[in-house]
């Protein structure tokens, strides 16, 4: 998940935060979370099919998917196909 | 001074007409402009449909006599802007001070993009000529040059607002008597730019849009360009005017940078300052000419904005990016001109596709062209990026 | 109507975003492209909204609260913007993703933030402004649209405090085409001698700069905006200094009470010949002050001049760095700001010291 948090931060261009910081269960978008709004899931779904191959068509799914790190990375394992 | 701000004429060029006349001939025969990408190439081709200006750069050119190797966005902009002039029949354009004032947010983009190609691979690589007009400016002053109009220039770039906004800034021109005579509306053409963008928005409809429907899913971009004359009270009285420019509003959303608000608090702003400005109760308004793009977000807003300020009368409402799409920069400028020919010409026009009433309004949109309407006022609605927001009032007499 | 600068923001190669005397401490340099000298953003914007603005949004935030801060305010009634660029570093990254990667995986942030009013948009978002909001995007005509509009919805009385401003941002890729068009110096060339190269071509500039107009006198208030007026594409010299007479004599003046001209050389010596004719015709013997060499040639520089005459009348003195030709004048009453942008687009802004 540590791999995970990095990829986030660089996608989002999160400053002054390291990985450490986030939490595997904090909620990414609520305001005691990481804060993040609509284009930050946008971007998060570029993430996952930049480095995991992972394509969500409907922006609905979103707010499940990156309810938080665990939940995203769940998410991944579950989706994630064979890659070369 | 100028008491009043007159609408002298208007043109327009869009994905359902090469001209006014057969962008009504479409309306009437409910032929919506949306189809694959014919000009524009790109790899979701198959993917988008679009509203593009059936005709290619070389027929676009030979229409508005100028060359063709510049921007697509200068020659729809030309094309539109002499036919605004010419229905006017103000004849010599030499002998007024007269303003131009285009909103556009492509500027010559088409071109760039063709050399960013080249140039990205090298970068001394790619024509300079394709990168010239890349401004927005450049795009209004090439057509100022073609028409002759040297009095005043000004480019508005506020999203999909930005062709209301240059017949705001158009308005206050005449009323200060800054300039006799403005041509103002706005322009854009379809690039691959506006089209990847607002698919990483995920806002763009695979299937022709549904605005202000239950089930509508977002978007389809367009393209074309609309203008309407605007002119002084003493120009007024030589001529037939079309109707006035009452009133109109400007607000900030400031909520998101790209969403409306929920409630829809900038579009009600604009709404209720036009109203204001116009001296007008809402009961008075005939007909919206809704911006109704067909995204969620943007529909719910409009929508629930026009409840809380018209509720429980509402006047007739469609949205013409249905059979236009939503062509951006120049969305304000082609509605201007509908609206205006409302006014004048009692006219409702259709919003295609509509099936399913939105759960969160009392009121639908209108589904068939119609004529014969005794309209004295009607609204044109123009919300963009950036909390952009803006409403017109076209008047009779 | 009177309309009162209240106050002034900017930033820009100088040091004009930390206070202090105008050029108290001047910035020298020797290169063909100027960058800004960014304060420390964050005083102005939280680290959250920070993380997606390009320079050029930072720059136009920083120098709007500046702006609004000399003015004693917290929110405008309006904002409106002039940028002839518009937001070129996010475009260009859209852009190039966009080619590189054939169309494919590509995020949202660059292309909403290229967008030419997104400067207007993230003031009115950080400001919760909801009141009027436009933005001109006419190449050197920019910022006096900008400031047109303002005047006009002044003179209405729809609004009674506006935020105006003009800004332009460099990027690499942009440096690199425009550089291919010929217009800047082949070689470097030291700041302060650039006004006197004999030279064609000029220097690279950038930088954000916001008045505050009212029509009531705020508390700091030394100057009033007391005209605007834009002359396009002038077929020969004789064309502008009719223009300018006629502009001074809208605003009931003569060239005789133009105390200090400010002109908008660029050490270009094709395009500073017109500055020559004007000022021999028209003010022969008038001291004139320059700015270019300060902060560099964009479309939207006469922000920053109109920034620095504010200053002057303010301080009631011209600092060395910025005189060009004469002495000093003891009093300055009046600034004729004169720019010319490519020769193309010319604009005067006429400037009164008030009590």
């Amino acid at each position: 998940m540590n791999d995970l948090k990095a990829q986030i931060i660089e996608q989002l261009n999160l400053q002054e935060v390291t990985p450490e910081n986030i939490g595997n269960d904090q909620p990414l978008f609520s305001k005691e979370g990481l804060g993040l709004d609509s284009i930050d899931a946008l971007e998060l779904i570029v993430l996952l099919q930049q480095h995991y191959n992972i394509r969500i068509t409907n922006p609905d799914d979103g707010p499940k998917i990156f309810h938080s790190v665990r939940s995203m990375a769940e998410y991944i394992s579950a989706n994630q196909t064979i890659q070369a | 001074m100028s008491e009043k701000v007159w609408i002298a004429g208007g043109g327009v060029i869009s994905g359902i007409g090469l001209n006014l006349q057969s962008c009504l001939q479409s309306f009437r025969d409910n032929k919506p402009g949306m189809t694959a990408m014919q000009y524009l190439s790109s790899v979701h081709r198959a993917t988008f449909p679009v509203a593009e200006v059936k005709a290619d750069n070389a027929t676009l050119a030979d229409l508005a006599r100028m060359p063709e190797d510049i921007s697509r966005t200068a020659l729809l902009s030309m094309i539109a802007a002499r036919e605004a002039w010419e229905s006017s029949g103000l004849g010599d354009i030499s002998q007024y001070r007269v303003a131009f004032v285009s909103g556009n947010t492509v500027g010559g983009m088409d071109k760039t993009e063709d050399f960013f190609t080249e140039y990205l691979k090298n970068p001394s690589g790619g024509r300079l000529r394709q990168v010239v007009h890349h401004e927005c400016g450049s795009i209004t002053e090439l057509v100022a040059d073609m028409l002759g109009v040297r009095h005043h220039l000004a480019t508005i770039s506020t999203a999909c607002s930005s062709g209301a906004n240059a017949l705001m800034y158009g308005s206050r021109l005449i009323k200060s008597n800054q300039v006799d005579v403005v041509i103002a509306g706005g322009t854009d053409a379809l690039t691959r730019f506006t089209l990847n963008g607002f698919n990483t928005l995920m806002i763009l409809d695979q299937q022709a849009c549904r605005p202000f429907d239950e089930t509508r899913t977002g978007l389809n971009l367009g393209e074309g360009a609309g203008y309407v004359v605007m002119v002084s009270d003493s120009l007024a009285a030589q001529i037939q005017p079309w109707c006035r420019l009452s009133g109109f509003g400007n607000a900030n959303d400031a909520y998101h940078q790209t969403a409306s608000s929920p409630d829809g608090t900038g579009n009600y702003l604009a709404m209720k300052a036009a109203l204001d400005r116009s001296g007008l109760q809402p009961q008075q308004i005939g007909y919206i000419n809704l911006h109704g793009t067909g995204t969620q977000n943007n529909d719910v807003a409009e929508g629930l904005a026009i409840d809380k300020l018209f509720a429980p009368s509402f006047p007739l409402v469609s949205s013409t990016k249905s059979f236009t799409g939503h062509t951006l920069g120049a969305s304000g400028g082609i509605e201007a001109v509908f609206s205006a020919l409302s006014v004048k010409e009692g006219i409702v026009y259709p919003n295609a596709r509509f099936m399913h009433q939105m759960k969160e309004i009392p009121f639908a949109p209108e589904t068939q062209f119609s004529t014969g309407h005794n309209f004295q006022h009607v609204m044109s609605n123009s919300f963009g990026f950036g909390g952009n927001c803006s409403s017109l009032i076209f008047s009779k007499a | 109507m009177n309309i009162y600068i209240n106050g002034t923001g900017c930033v820009s190669p100088q040091l004009t975003a930390q206070g202090g005397p105008l050029l108290g401490t001047l910035k020298e340099y020797e290169q063909v492209r100027l960058a800004v000298v960014d304060p420390d953003y964050k005083q102005w914007i939280d680290l959250k909204q920070i993380r997606r603005m390009s320079r050029i949004v930072k720059m136009g935030v920083a120098a709007a609260n500046l702006s609004l801060e000399s003015a004693g305010l917290s929110t405008p009634d309006a904002i409106i913007t002039g940028t002839a660029y518009g937001c070129l570093d996010d475009t260009g990254v859209f852009l190039t993703k966009m080619v590189n990667q054939q169309e494919e995986m590509l995020t949202p942030t660059a292309f909403i933030q290229s967008t030419h009013n997104t400067v207007a948009g993230q003031i009115a978002l950080l400001l919760q402004c909801h009141g009027y909001n436009n933005t001109f995007v006419h190449r050197g005509f920019s910022f006096e649209n900008a400031l047109v509009d303002a005047i006009l919805i002044l003179g209405e009385g729809s609004a009674e405090n506006i935020l105006v401003g003009g800004m332009d941002e460099i990027t690499n890729h942009s440096h690199q085409i425009l550089s291919r068009f010929g217009i800047y110096k082949k070689a470097p060339v030291k700041t302060m001698d650039l006004l006197n190269s004999p030279e064609p071509g000029t220097i690279a500039g950038e930088g954000a700069a916001f008045l505050t107009l009212s029509n009531t006198k705020g508390p700091g208030c030394t100057t009033m905006l007391t005209g605007v007026s834009t002359l396009y594409k002038p077929l020969w010299e004789g064309e502008v200094i009719g223009h300018i007479v006629k502009f001074l004599e809208s605003n009931n003046c003569t060239p005789e009470d133009i105390d200090l001209l400010v002109t908008g050389r660029n050490g270009d010596i094709d395009q500073d010949e017109m500055y020559e004719e004007v000022a021999a015709a028209l003010f022969p013997d008038h001291p004139e002050a320059c700015f270019k060499h300060l902060c560099g040639e964009y479309p939207t520089a006469t922000a920053f001049g109109t920034w620095m005459a504010n200053a002057l009348i303010a301080e009631q003195t011209v600092p060395e760095a910025a005189m060009f030709y004469g002495n000093p004048p003891e009093k300055i009453n009046k600034i004729l700001l004169y720019n010319h942008h490519q020769g193309t687009h010319h604009s005067f802004i006429l400037l009164s010291h008030v009590e």
